[in-house]
């Protein structure tokens, strides 16, 4: 079975030793997924499998057979932004944009996480529902490193989304 | 045409406020800031080139000593693999900021444990990496015990390095002292751990060499890398409008890009070489470990007489490097008794370098943690004591200042916090299991300023582009050139088009020293100011009656839109130089830092709690964008303060902690929502503009607030950073 990217099927007809990161960058020419470890230690490759946040670095693409993949061109364009797009672009939550991608992907993911009412480490009650906080986000978000130091920026633009939506 | 501007003495004129767009300083958001967010800003690695092979480096094994043998042809018999390597126009350490020619070659000559000694080149980056992982090398290795590895060893060669300061006489003034301080504090080595790793891609035509790449200063860059390769200049073109970070580490040309050209020359084809994150850390450039004796000698209400700041510090021999420490030591506080200096010591650890706000990053939180244990030594309130020390000329050259806004950055800046100074007895409060505490600091950044040209054109249509080959590191450079652009021209920023990153535009200042806006800026003001009086010649009015605003001249009673007015483009370049202003005054960014800390009374564990820091940087040419370079100083400072250091195996000087697992930077849990003050500023001799430098200011001293603070929580001095929970944990208080 092929691959689903952004809504489009990709033949994995590829290295067995290819990750899925390198597959989206190389194979499927989308390169808003950025590598800035290839180990899993800063989340600048962070896409969402099947509506899961996930390290793509970490994942061999041929594991991938029928998985639905969204990267960052998959949630929004320059043109018709994802609403967390606009607001990292209004908030500043980025200097560098290399690890923004994953930034958003994550963010995307997290919020649906806390939707969904999974708990955190700083969750007040771990059996209850999580309750969005500036504190949750922060440490849901603790995965994606950004060196610039936007982290401020960023959680003011998740914040402002997460509100719109609630 | 070509317009010079020297700056050779303050520019008075603030032309940029006389201006009618309204656009200069406000906080727009980046032009670049779509493409960004929506993953199609391209970086380095990321362009698509036909028939691209793939490189990938292989690197020493051994602190010091010769290959003797690369044995290249069990990996040449390898699936997809083109070539191994191993070629004297590669060079084994990257240039230094600003060195324009090639850093050291001799690949098979090692020095430091983890220089690149070859390149591995396949069909796909799988087989590379493969291949380049089996490569076998032969070496004749030094003794790794008659290698100096560490500055602390006795067998480390030591030398002065630059001019010290020997000014009056600091041992006299100790002992006169009422209140004297004698501390020495020691930093770990720094990464600059960009997001975006070292990456470049190769082309080469038979005459010219085009390389994408990830690089601060391009004009640099480009002579570097025609220098390694035995090229001229102009054969060289160099493409970065997009750099995923810098920090220092990209201001030279480094290994990957070498060893691409090398290989595209060699086999005819473009070749990408990205390195991987542990090549980075083991590479690129390190902040040196520093040792640092502080000396202050007051008198009773905490003048300063005597002043005192040594640095130790290490490179690799045949570096011209060493971490100017006391850089801002030199002219931040009084003492006429002055000892400063710098000592190098030749180690064989991988290249030391500028990593941001090289000097004052760790110069800055050392001496102000000094300041604050002079302050608890008087008993003044530490901004007090500040606030006494403040200079009226710079104390060893007798330079008047230019702007300086010190003391209403910590009086706006304590104010914005609560700071109560009055007590600075540890251990006030305690919640829970949290010790609670604050401390303050000064922040201090010499300002620099650099050679640069950009080129603007204004158009029929009513739209400008501005070219310079300057970088936008994450720095904010497409948004500050269109706000400038756009007020000395009247148009809105939609309608200034700013193209960077490219050697075939005027070469600009490159991004380093935080003298990228100011000196590219001026330039781009300079060409505005030309093509402004082409405009006013051709209304028959003088330059200074012209009113430029939404694309439109306005004179007198006359309103004319540039599209009726223009009969041609008007192309003028700018060509900024400094002619001598810092020899004039003493010219600087100052701020101060104040920050609340938790640590944990049982396990040692530090959490900044909220942190404020209120910055003088000249004029802000976009507000945005210059708070969130000193929100990201500051995120540098809690790392320098808590987490952050370069571990060195002292047995074979190997870099333990090559990744970003053991690297710790902070996170964003680690990271309070900060708060950052723009104090209103003009500095006419910073720049035609008025701006000084942004981009290093933040992280000038603000380690060393949190070094107080947590003091004052927990009573715990710590003189060794980072000051992680084992260098308090067994001096904590009882609960």
């Amino acid at each position: 079975m092929p691959i689903t990217i952004n809504g489009a099927e990709y033949e994995l007809d590829v290295d067995p030793r290819t990750s899925l990161l390198d597959f989206l960058r190389r194979d499927a020419g989308l390169t808003g997924t950025k590598k800035g470890c290839d180990h899993g230690q800063c989340g600048a490759c962070t896409v969402l499998l099947n509506g899961q946040r996930i390290n793509s670095c970490l994942t061999l693409a041929v594991m991938h057979d029928g998985d639905s993949v969204t990267t960052i061109e998959g949630l929004g364009t320059p043109d018709a932004p994802h609403p967390l797009q606009a607001a990292f672009v209004r908030h500043d939550g980025y200097q560098c944009g290399y690890c923004t991608p994953g930034q958003i992907c994550s963010a995307k993911a997290m919020l649906d996480e806390i939707a969904a009412g999974w708990t955190s480490f700083v969750s007040d009650d771990v059996a209850g529902t999580p309750k969005l906080s500036e504190e949750e986000i922060r440490e849901r978000m603790s995965g994606n490193l950004c060196r610039c130091g936007a982290y401020s920026n960023i959680v003011a633009a998740i914040s402002e989304v997460a509100e719109a939506q609630a | 045409m070509t317009r010079l501007y020297t700056m050779d003495k303050p520019d008075d004129r603030n032309r940029l406020d006389a201006m009618a767009q309204g656009i200069i300083g406000r906080p727009l958001d980046r032009p670049d800031g779509s493409a960004k967010t929506a993953g199609v800003a391209p970086y380095a690695a990321e362009y698509v080139i036909p028939e691209c092979a793939e490189g990938v480096l292989v690197l020493s094994t051994i602190s010091r000593g010769e290959v003797v043998e690369i044995e290249s042809g069990p990996v040449l018999a390898m699936p997809g693999v083109l070539a191994v390597i191993a070629d004297p126009r590669m060079i084994t350490r990257s240039a230094q900021g600003g060195a324009g020619k090639s850093p050291v070659r001799e690949i098979q000559h090692v020095d430091y444990y983890g220089q690149p000694v070859a390149l591995v080149v396949a069909e796909t980056f799988e087989q590379a990496r493969d291949a380049a992982t089996r490569l076998r090398i032969a070496y004749r290795a030094d003794d790794p015990a008659k290698v100096p590895l560490d500055s602390e060893d006795g067998h480390a060669p030591h030398e002065s390095f630059g001019e010290p300061v020997q000014q009056g006489n600091l041992d006299a003034a100790m002992r006169d002292a009422v209140h004297a301080v004698d501390v020495t504090y020691t930093t770990e080595g720094h990464a600059s751990a960009a997001m975006e790793p070292h990456a470049s891609i190769a082309e080469w035509d038979g005459n010219t060499l085009t390389a994408h790449s990830s690089l601060q200063m391009l004009k640099y860059n480009q002579k570097e890398l025609a220098d390694a390769l035995g090229l001229q200049p102009e054969q060289v073109r160099l493409i970065a409008p997009y750099v995923g970070g810098g920090f220092g580490s990209k201001l030279g040309i480094s290994a990957e890009l070498t060893a691409a050209a090398v290989a595209a020359i060699e086999l005819g084809r473009p070749v990408r070489v990205v390195m991987s994150r542990q090549q980075v850390f083991q590479t690129v450039m390190r902040r040196s470990e520093t040792r640092q004796r502080i000396r202050l000698a007051a008198d009773a209400e905490g003048r300063l007489d005597g002043f005192g700041h040594e640095a130790w510090v290490s490179n690799l021999p045949g570096e011209k490097f060493a971490e100017p420490v006391t850089q801002a030591s030199e002219f931040l506080y009084r003492g006429a008794h002055r000892t400063l200096r710098i000592d190098l010591a030749r180690i064989h650890r991988m290249t030391a370098g500028s990593v941001r706000a090289p000097g004052e990053a760790v110069g800055m939180q050392c001496l102000e943690a000094a300041m604050d244990e002079l302050a608890i030594a008087s008993g003044i309130d530490p901004v007090e004591l500040r606030l006494r020390n403040i200079p009226e000329q710079h104390p060893s050259e007798g330079l008047p200042y230019s702007s300086r806004r010190l003391a209403e950055c910590l009086k706006i800046g304590a104010e914005r916090f609560g700071w109560d100074g009055s007590d600075r007895r540890p251990l006030p409060r305690r919640e829970g299991e949290w010790w609670i505490g604050t401390g303050m600091a000064t922040a201090c950044r010499v300002h620099n300023l650099n050679e640069a040209q950009a080129k603007v054109t204004l158009s029929t249509d009513g739209t400008a582009v501005v070219e310079s080959d300057m970088t936008d590191i994450g720095t904010g450079t497409y948004a500050i050139l269109g706000q400038i652009a756009g007020e000395m021209l009247g148009l809105p920023p939609e309608k200034v088009l700013v193209q960077l990153g490219d050697t075939r535009y005027p070469p600009g200042a490159g991004s380093g020293g935080s003298w990228g806006a100011a000196s590219t800026g001026s330039a781009v003001m300079v060409a505005c100011e030309a093509i402004r009086e082409q405009l006013a010649q051709q209304l028959g009015v003088e330059e200074a009656d012209l009113t430029l605003k939404d694309g439109e001249a306005i004179t007198g009673n006359r309103r004319i839109p540039f599209t009726e007015l223009l009969e041609t483009d008007l192309t003028e370049t700018g060509h900024f130089k400094n002619g001598g202003i810092d020899e004039q005054f003493a010219i600087a960014m100052y701020g101060a830092f104040f920050v609340e800390v938790g640590v944990n009374a049982y396990t040692g564990e530090t959490r900044v709690r909220r942190m404020t820091g209120a910055f003088g940087l000249g004029r802000a040419l976009n507000a945005k964008t210059a708070t969130s370079q000193c929100l990201g100083g500051m995120v540098w400072g809690i790392g320098s303060a808590l987490t952050e250091e370069l571990v060195f195996d002292p047995r074979d000087g190997h870099l333990v902690n090559h990744d970003l697992a053991e690297y710790h930077v902070p996170v964003n849990a680690d990271v309070p929502a900060l708060d950052v003050v723009l104090v209103d500023e003009r500095d006419p001799a910073g720049s035609p503009l008025q701006a000084k430098g942004v981009g290093e200011l933040g992280i000038c001293g603000a380690a060393g607030a949190i070094a107080n603070a947590i003091h004052h929580a927990c009573g715990v001095r710590v003189r060794s950073f980072p000051i992680t929970p084992d260098k308090l944990l067994d001096q904590l208080p009882e609960v």
